[in-house]
């Protein structure tokens, strides 16, 4: 599997999303906050934690006896560097190149 | 639940990249490498002080170095300056941290923390890390800038 492949398979589930809305909200959190808000076994959070980390969209540091949790937005600017621009450039070059040819018929 | 967004008072950036720690070192103390990535920066190590200068000359940044292990880790303060709102707040940390990964692959770990008395700075920054560490990686990977 490639990185991007991962990142977009972290993506692809709500539980998965609804951690990364929450650590963006507050960055920074211990699996036991984090659980405290999804109505899931603990086993089952950190294995959702545990795809986000492999996708490195979660990095996770410790400090002191706790284990955070935070948010790292690098491989979603990544997928839009690679993936978004790429598209939004052709229309917006499009459009461009319209507003060309009609001025130009005018 | 809230749906305000706090303040990230440490913010983590963590990205692979395919090169060598030394080259990382390398591209994050060069100003010919920064310049091409660093909002323009120069940015350079000097007397115990990591320097970044604007395309003019005007200086960006004077920082104290608070550690600096090359190339596997560079800590120094940052206090805004090529903004005078910034500027004004507490100074904070950042660190740099370069460990090699597999498959000449080294992953690049950016923490900007003790960022309590600077709410501007921390907001300011949290889009700019991104850019900065994108761009970074592409630079390496590509020996091409980003478009900006």
């Amino acid at each position: 599997m490639t990185d991007d492949d991962r990142v977009f398979k972290a993506l692809a589930d709500p539980t998965r999303r609804f951690l990364l809305d929450r650590l963006f909200a507050r960055d920074g959190r211990t699996l036991t906050e984090l659980e405290s808000e999804l109505d899931m076994t603990r086993f089952g959070v950190m294995k959702h934690l545990r795809l986000l980390e492999d996708a490195g969209l979660v990095v996770t540091r410790r400090s002191g006896r706790e284990k955070l949790h935070f948010l790292n937005p690098v491989p979603i600017r990544l997928i839009h560097d690679r993936w978004i621009d790429k598209y939004t450039e052709r229309q917006v070059s499009a459009l461009a190149n319209l507003k060309h040819e009609l001025e130009e018929t005018a | 639940m809230t749906t305000m967004t706090e303040i990230q008072t440490t913010q983590v950036y963590q990205v692979f990249i395919l090169a060598s720690p030394e080259q990382i070192w390398e591209a994050i103390t060069n100003p010919d490498f920064t310049q091409q990535y660093f909002y323009a920066a120069r940015v350079e190590l000097k007397n115990g002080r990591r320097m970044a200068y604007g395309p003019g000359g005007e200086i960006w940044g004077d920082e104290a170095i608070l550690e600096s292990d090359p190339p596997r880790k560079l800590v120094h303060q940052w206090r805004g300056q090529y903004d005078p709102d910034l500027a004004a707040e507490e100074p904070s940390r950042v660190t740099w941290e370069i460990e090699p990964h597999e498959g000449g692959v080294t992953k690049l770990t950016v923490v900007h923390d003790q960022l309590e008395g600077a709410p501007k700075t921390a907001e300011s920054v949290a889009g700019g890390w991104m850019y900065i560490i994108s761009g970074l990686k592409t630079l390496l990977e590509t020996g091409k800038p980003l478009k900006s």
